[in-house]
């Protein structure tokens, strides 16, 4: 072999103390495995992430500093314009991914703690607290969530706390069917009842025996629910009755500047600015989901093939 | 009893149950308005016996079952009560029934969404059974990225593009889906053609990847491979061997997807101003008509659970295993 060194024999290379990869390297063998598509979902999240923390340095102007000139054409000193009010375009894409961001994983956090905390319960329980959370999500579930969101709205009017309460609630019904069911396949094992046996508490049980083997499955549903309440939180901010101004929003911006697509004839960035914050909220969505996709397919058999 | 017989009642039964629950839980939700909303609602300058009058007519002298009677009772019959818009502080009426506000809006929600099915059920059956006869080539992968990508989008993004590109820069259809009810039926179709092919991108996605997922799904069981084995055809083991065992998951997808396009047409009613139910319930909500807001949220939800209902009882009815028992 051309590549063997002098001195080389094979009991060595068998007898060396073979060293535990590092996360490190586990990172980076994870990422070199990686498709094309996953790696630009990573690279889009990442991007967002840093515009999100780092708002105020990044962008030009203040996040509601109004000039004196509404739907400025695109310039050297506004990129993409001005809004209806005078406001400068890039300005609110940047604070808009900070504040619509935050609401959207503020909100998946929040289902995710009652959605899996009770689903975790339930499985564990199985009697009739189980029955009771089962039945009540299940009549949660049979209302399609926009419109149970949209009434919900109209009793409580929109503020950005009703918005992360009211979608959280509705969310976590998802979140509590999926944990339920992963858990259940988990509680049933011998090492659950050992460790019952064992005198191991409620929580031990929890965070050390069940909640280990349902992370990967739980991880990825979090890709996704996070996309999908992203999705719905935009969608009610277009419909003017999510997110409210003065705050910037994606969502808003694309009901506030909408009448501009009509001129797409004439001056055709003036038609791309609506565009802009909708083509955010989608670009982010379809990283998120890329990244799910491969994690997905990583983890599990749930994928075909 | 048949025994498949018996489990479609019991079905039905738990589809009542359902629907009953859902009604008290959108009957119940005006029980949270804050404070005394019939005065809110008159205004500060409304007299004493306004007001009266309106908590009256709203019921808020009787307990709250009793109310919920007389609210199911007349939604049965096709009242749903009267809006709140229109009413005033001198006491004139001017408010109408809030059926008269629906029943015209449903017809062209119920077209909108009609057109979108017969347009996207083909489309996404072809490409899914395509797609997984060619799993795994380009073919595959490209339909499955972009489909991943469509889903992902938000139903505006896409509506917005395509009034970019066929009314903006080409005027191709018109950017406002207009509709009265003397339209004919070719301009109407002209009309809704943009927020009909808004409907079909979001859920020709959706269908055609759990098309494609369940045709997959059966393609793992041993009889397919027997079949492979016997070196049958490709395309005879789908269309022969897979297909027939297929209809159940593929009818369940169509079905849920069919109850997606009724949240869906929110926000793409909304986009064009087309005047069907979901941009009357988002105006109601806007000015919290509450009446108005009950009487679509229970049409949606009604629609959403006859379209599962219908799904569970089909899947259970092509299933052969439940027809032939033994």
């Amino acid at each position: 072999m051309s590549n063997s060194k002098p001195g080389y024999t094979a009991t060595s290379e068998v007898s060396r103390v073979r060293a535990k990869r590092t996360l490190w390297e586990n990172i980076i063998r994870g990422l070199r495995s990686a498709p094309p598509t996953a790696l630009f979902g990573m690279l889009v999240i990442t991007a967002y992430v840093v515009i999100a923390i780092f708002a105020p340095l990044i962008a030009p102007y203040g996040e509601s500093e109004v000039f004196p000139i509404p739907y400025a054409p695109w310039s050297d000193e506004f990129l993409f314009g001005t809004d209806q009010l005078g406001r400068d375009v890039f300005t609110r894409l940047v604070y808009g991914a900070r504040n619509t961001i935050g609401i959207a994983i503020m909100t998946t956090i929040l289902a995710f703690t009652i959605g899996g905390g009770l689903g975790l319960v339930a499985a564990i329980n199985q009697k009739w607290l189980d029955q009771f959370l089962s039945r009540f999500v299940d009549v949660l579930m049979a209302i399609p969530s926009l419109i149970f969101a949209l009434m919900l709205l109209s009793i409580f009017g929109s503020s950005i706390l009703n918005i992360i309460l009211i979608i959280a609630v509705l969310d976590s019904t998802r979140v509590f069917r999926l944990t339920r069911a992963v858990a259940l396949n988990v509680v049933v094992m011998d090492y659950v009842e050992a460790a019952r046996l064992r005198g191991e508490k409620l929580g031990w049980i929890i965070r050390r025996e069940i909640l280990p083997n349902i992370m990967p499955t739980l991880v990825a549903e979090f890709g996704l629910r996070f996309s999908f309440v992203f999705l719905t939180i935009a969608a009610l901010s277009f419909l003017g009755l999510g997110i409210q101004p003065p705050t910037a929003d994606w969502g808003s911006m694309v009901r506030e500047n909408a009448g501009l697509i009509q001129f797409a004839e004439y001056d055709i960035t003036a038609a791309l600015t609506p565009l802009l914050p909708a083509g955010a909220i989608a670009l982010l969505t379809v990283a998120v989901n890329f990244v799910v996709d491969w994690f997905l397919h990583k983890t599990s058999g749930l994928r075909d093939e | 009893m048949h025994p498949i017989l018996r489990t479609i009642l019991q079905r039905l039964g738990l589809g009542v149950v359902t629907l009953f629950v859902v009604s008290v839980i959108i009957f119940s939700s005006i029980q949270f308005l804050p404070g005394d909303f019939a005065q809110a609602i008159l205004g500060q300058a409304a007299l004493e016996e306004t007001v009266a009058a309106f908590r009256k007519e709203l019921g808020l002298d009787l307990p709250a079952w009793q109310r919920y009677l007389q609210w199911i009772g007349g939604v049965v019959q096709g009242d749903f009560g009267t809006s709140f818009s229109g009413r005033d502080a001198s006491g004139v009426d001017r408010s109408r029934a809030v059926v008269d506000l629906i029943a015209p809006r449903l017809e062209n929600t119920l077209f909108l969404a009609l057109m979108a099915a017969i347009i996207s059920v083909p489309i996404a059956l072809i490409l899914g059974v395509t797609a997984a006869l060619y799993r795994n080539s380009i073919y595959d992968r490209t339909v499955n990225s972009l489909t991943l990508i469509s889903i992902s989008m938000p139903e505006f993004f896409v509506a917005y593009i395509l009034i970019l590109f066929f009314a903006s820069l080409n005027k191709v259809f018109p950017t406002l889906a207009n509709i009265s009810p003397d339209v004919e039926l070719g301009e109407r179709i002209y009309r809704t053609a943009l927020p009909a092919m808004t409907l079909t991108l979001v859920i020709v996605a959706h269908m055609m990847r759990m098309t494609r997922a369940a045709i997959i799904n059966l393609l793992a069981s041993p009889y397919i491979e027997m079949a492979e084995l016997k070196g049958v055809s490709r395309a005879t083991i789908i269309l022969r061997h897979a297909l027939p065992n297929a209809w159940a998951p593929i009818v369940n997808v169509i079905a849920f997807n069919l109850a997606y396009l009724v949240v869906g047409v929110v926000v793409v009613e909304v986009v064009f101003v087309y005047p069907g139910v979901g941009q009357l319930m988002v105006d109601a909500v806007t000015t919290r008509d509450m009446p108005v807001v009950q009487g679509c949220a229970l049409i949606f939800a009604a629609t959403y659970i006859l379209l599962n209902l219908s799904a569970d009882i089909v899947s259970i009815i092509s299933n052969p295993r439940l027809l032939h028992p033994r």
